[in-house]
């Protein structure tokens, strides 16, 4: 058998393999589980030992988008008989749907709050790094340790402060107010990644656009951010990661109009009894966007995260 | 096409001078090269005419007309760059026809000249593939498609055949020069190889330390170095420097050095002090009958010439000479030095010593 360091051995490729099959095992577990549970019947969701093998429904996720309330005698003659597949699985258990849930909306909610961070964070992120990398920025340094020192302490750990200012500027409860708040969070991670992608573009291809004749702007535009496509890609997906995820924040400072889903999701539970399988299928619905977004972006997200470590 | 003039040109970054008044003169039609070792600042002054570095004082004129602080986009020049920049994103026929984009010109011109520039350069075949795969003289060729697509003022070269194997280089460097003899456009090439700057330039300037150490056509600066740097920088091997303390006054033909009384051309201004003997390899001589004796230490073959080594009195001398004459090592011989090539510097700024020979030499254009 011959030795290479960079071939490796039949064994060894078993080996990993089992390995990363193993972690992928586990660590998507708790993902199935909870895909799962939103097809249970709440008693099955809840049964001990646990049911691997049940029969599906879409209770859960009926319950997740409507409001119920319970079928009285005289009510049951002036509804008469169920007529959709929704209509027949909510009279099963002697409700009605009297309608829907703010599932939809705090959903939306997500998405507006989520992107917009996300789309303002690349923005503002692409233009700082870009001058960081690019331009003599006096005392360069020292505002980039700035930056990256808001990332310091857990962000609630400024709760306070900002729910006051919050409440003054009459950012309560908005959708502006959490988009900016998130962004703020967001921005120190994508200056510094974003930085660090801009320095690897040779200062060249801007030079040649500059002598071909255009603006600096014009070369940032049509130059850089092809160029960048990758870093900003990948940068993207964590500051959506985090504006989506966010919970704490979000708890505090929305309620109602701007509420995102996380802070929703665990109210679903207390209406009528503990009902499981809707808030299993308001987290899986909730995955969705993150999982669509990265897998669309996952060819750069691997050679974002590994982009720069080696010096070429 | 246009003439280029430099007139005091500064530039500091910091409290680093990197070119210091610089002044020279590049006609129209011109292949100029710019030669000095890394970090003699022609590279700064290249990106000052090209409007990618401002300079910190001092004029830079392109055609008549003062670009000094202009923007490099408003200069109409092209820039070939070292590692050629060619746009990643973009086939070889965007990157061609992407100067010609920001002027506004119309789609069926850009196409006609986009085809006669890959028609001109050989690179029909390669037009619509991506520059990523493309071998380096594929890339260097649309580098200068880029720049010769515009017909701009003046070509700016930065060492464009520096990232080439070897092989390849020579071949290019007799393309961009016929490339320029049918184009006529000045071009001004940074280079750090005199052989490259003596093979391809009309005139070159030498600079080193940020200075403008000479300016000249190739045979005037090899033969009539102004400076002990530039007669080093220039040939392989380099000038042979031998040291010694003399009196030289005006008018005089010839010198002592350890003894031998050496023939020289006529001194034209007078020194007393710290002096230095320079004589090119090329031009030694061996004679048995000549005073000046040398030991010979080492050979070096090189085809039809070889290079010897001898040991003088007054220091190690290397000659060329042809490989049909036997020497062996440790032979005692004595060398002859062909007085009209001679050239004496001052030790202490390493200027050369006006005479006959050199009188005409200019350290400014």
């Amino acid at each position: 058998m011959s030795y290479s360091v960079t071939n490796p051995s039949n064994r060894t490729k078993w080996f990993a393999g089992i390995l990363v099959v193993g972690y992928a095992v586990i660590t998507l577990m708790p993902l199935l589980w909870i895909v799962a549970t939103g097809f249970k019947s709440p008693a099955d969701a809840i049964s001990y030992p646990p049911k691997v093998v049940f029969e599906p429904t879409m209770e859960g996720y009926v319950n997740l988008f409507t409001t119920r309330t319970r079928v009285t005698d005289e009510r049951r003659a002036e509804l008469g008989e169920p007529t959709t597949w929704y209509d027949k699985i909510v009279r099963k258990q002697n409700m009605y749907i009297s309608g829907p849930s703010r599932y939809g909306e705090r959903f939306l909610n997500s998405v507006i709050i989520g992107f917009g961070s996300t789309f303002l964070s690349m923005v503002l992120g692409t233009a700082a790094a870009y001058a960081f990398s690019r331009f003599r920025v006096p005392l360069k340094d020292d505002l980039l340790f700035f930056i990256l020192s808001t990332r310091m302490m857990p962000p609630i750990a400024v709760a306070i402060p900002i729910f006051l200012m919050f409440r003054n500027l009459g950012l309560n409860d908005t959708h502006l107010g959490m988009i900016l708040l998130y962004t703020a969070v967001n921005l120190s991670l994508s200056v510094w990644l974003l930085k660090g992608f801009i320095d690897e573009i040779p200062i060249e291809y801007e030079e040649a656009a500059l002598i071909d004749g255009y603006t600096r702007f014009q070369a940032f535009y049509k130059i850089i951010l092809p160029q960048a496509a990758t870093g900003i890609a990948s940068t993207a997906i964590f500051c959506l990661i985090f504006a989506w995820n966010e919970y704490a924040f979000a708890v505090l400072l929305t309620s109602g109009t701007a509420q995102t889903a996380p802070p929703f999701i665990p109210t679903i539970i207390g209406v009528g009894g503990k009902d499981w399988p809707a808030v299993a299928a308001g987290a899986t619905i909730f995955l969705v966007p993150v999982m669509v977004f990265t897998i669309a972006l996952r060819k750069h997200l691997l050679r974002g995260i590994t982009f720069g470590a080696v010096r070429k | 096409m246009a003439q280029i003039r430099i007139e005091n040109v500064r530039k500091e970054f910091g409290a680093f001078t990197a070119v210091q008044d610089s002044s020279f003169t590049i006609e129209d039609g011109e292949f100029f090269m710019l030669l000095g070792p890394s970090g003699c600042g022609k590279t700064t002054t290249l990106r000052m005419i090209a409007g990618l570095e401002l300079p910190t004082s001092g004029h830079i004129y392109i055609d008549g007309e003062e670009v000094s602080q202009k923007p490099a986009s408003q200069r109409d020049i092209a820039f070939v760059f070292q590692m050629f920049a060619l746009y990643p994103h973009m086939n070889v026929r965007k990157n061609i026809s992407y100067p010609l984009l920001s002027q506004g010109i119309s789609r069926a011109e850009t196409r006609k000249r986009v085809a006669e520039v890959a028609r001109i350069l050989k690179i029909e075949d390669i037009l619509d593939r991506p520059v990523g795969g493309l071998s380096g003289g594929d890339r260097q060729r649309v580098a200068l498609g880029r720049a010769i697509v515009r017909e701009p003022k003046a070509f700016l070269m930065d060492e464009p055949l520096g990232a080439l194997d070897a092989e390849f280089r020579e071949h290019m460097s007799e393309e961009l020069r016929a490339l320029h003899n049918r184009m006529g456009a000045t071009t001004v090439y940074v280079t750090h190889d005199q052989l490259e700057a003596m093979q391809m330039g009309d005139k070159i300037v030498v600079m080193n330390h940020g200075v403008v150490e000479q300016f000249g056509v190739p045979q005037a600066i090899y033969d009539w170095p102004a400076t002990k740097f530039v007669a080093e920088f220039i040939g392989s091997p380099s000038m042979n420097f031998l040291d010694f303390h003399g009196m030289v006054g005006k008018g005089m033909t010839s010198v002592t050095l350890s003894g031998v009384t050496l023939e020289i051309p006529e001194v034209r201004e007078g020194c007393n002090g710290d002096l230095t003997f320079g004589i090119r390899p090329e031009h030694i001589n061996l004679s048995d009958a000549a005073p000046y004796k040398g030991l010979v230490t080492s050979t070096e073959y090189l085809g039809t010439t070889q290079i010897v080594t001898f040991d003088t009195p007054s220091g190690a001398v290397k000659a060329r000479i042809a490989s049909s004459e036997t020497i062996k090592i440790g032979e005692q011989t004595g060398l002859i030095f062909d007085p009209r090539t001679i050239t004496l510097f001052k030790r202490e700024t390493g200027r050369a010593l006006l005479s006959v020979a050199n009188e005409g030499v200019l350290t400014h254009g």
